[in-house]
């Protein structure tokens, strides 16, 4: 599998997600300028975390007119993978390709924590490395994350099994008190309809080397590439 | 855009408020401030954004409508915001 890292002014976890699935997980990756647009040779976009120009306006507001994300739309709608952590998923919000958006948290802080939440469907390539239901803990670092939509969005979320991860307590429960930002439903992250677009708060790329004390996002990856070479397979 | 020689000069604001759903920690921050200093009449703060934009346009119909269109794809966002805008002309200097 071969993956493309965005890079924008002001990104900073884009050599980390480098890091994981290069020296990690041993696959192709490239570091894709904003500026450019050619993604033909990608099977898995990431749109990483930080602060994407700046975070002016809004957090991921201009990253979305990026010769880089406009091919990006084209890659999603061709069915293939795109994932957006912390600030991408902010971009992907912003741009459509996700429903909602992250708005400042409840109690106005940046939270940086370590945070557990429940995996609420693996069948999907994103999460089949975990168990249904399996309380995972992972950092998060934003002051921006407090996921919005309205109510038909959230009841249509829901109804479709689009969430993906949810903040939790330490038995799993989504209670107020587990919920780090606001999130509604304590939504942690998120698929489209099709589930080929993830976007998530959580950073898994900083739980995925044993060597940071904490490999609870490793699974992500590894299910990642597990589930889409053996649809390579199928296909061919 | 191709626009005519005797286009106009114009001057618009921009008033980005979050939609009335959607909570405003820092405003509710805000509030709280007031009553700390006293002004305990304060009941509610909303915060939102003001951008000034300054545009040539053939009309001020087509600055308007050319401004929906700026606030719709980049300066509001309509999942949590309401945008107004006002428009000028500017005045030849």
């Amino acid at each position: 599998m071969k993956f493309g890292v965005i890079v924008f002014p002001g990104a900073n976890c884009d050599r980390d997600i480098a890091y994981i699935l290069r020296d990690i997980l041993g696959q192709p990756t490239r570091m894709v300028w904003h500026e450019d647009s050619d993604l033909s040779d990608v099977d898995v976009v990431v749109v990483p975390g930080g602060f994407s120009y700046g975070d002016y306006l809004r957090c991921g507001a201009i990253a979305q007119f990026s010769p880089a994300m406009r091919s990006t739309v084209a890659h999603a709608k061709q069915g293939k993978q795109v994932m957006g952590i912390c600030n991408g998923f902010q971009v992907l919000t912003e741009m459509g390709l996700l429903p909602g958006a992250l708005v400042r948290n409840r109690d106005l802080h940046f939270v940086c924590d370590r945070i557990p939440m429940t995996v609420e469907r693996n069948d999907l390539p994103w999460t089949q490395g975990y168990q249904q239901g399996q309380v995972i803990t992972l950092p998060i670092a934003h002051g921006e994350g407090c996921y919005f939509a309205d109510d038909d969005t959230i009841k249509s979320l829901e109804d479709n099994n689009q969430v993906l991860f949810r903040y939790c307590d330490a038995n799993g429960k989504a209670s107020d008190t587990a919920n780090p930002n606001g999130s509604l439903n304590n939504i942690a992250g998120i698929c489209n309809r099709a589930g080929n677009v993830l976007g998530m708060m959580p950073h898994p790329e900083r739980a995925a080397d044993a060597a940071l004390g904490n490999t609870d996002g490793l699974a992500l990856f590894k299910g990642l590439l597990e589930g889409l070479t053996s649809s390579a397979k199928v296909a061919a | 855009m191709a626009q005519s020689a005797d286009a106009k000069a114009y001057n618009a604001k921009v008033y980005v408020t979050l939609r009335p759903s959607v909570l405003d920690p820092a405003g509710t921050a805000v509030r709280s401030g007031l009553s700390h200093m006293g002004y305990d009449n304060v009941s509610k703060v909303r915060i939102g954004k003001y951008i000034e934009v300054e545009l040539t346009a053939e009309s001020e119909v087509a600055a308007k409508s050319q401004l929906d269109k700026i606030c719709d794809q980049l300066l509001a966002n309509p999942v949590i915001e309401n945008y107004r805008i006002e428009i000028l002309e500017a005045v030849a200097v």
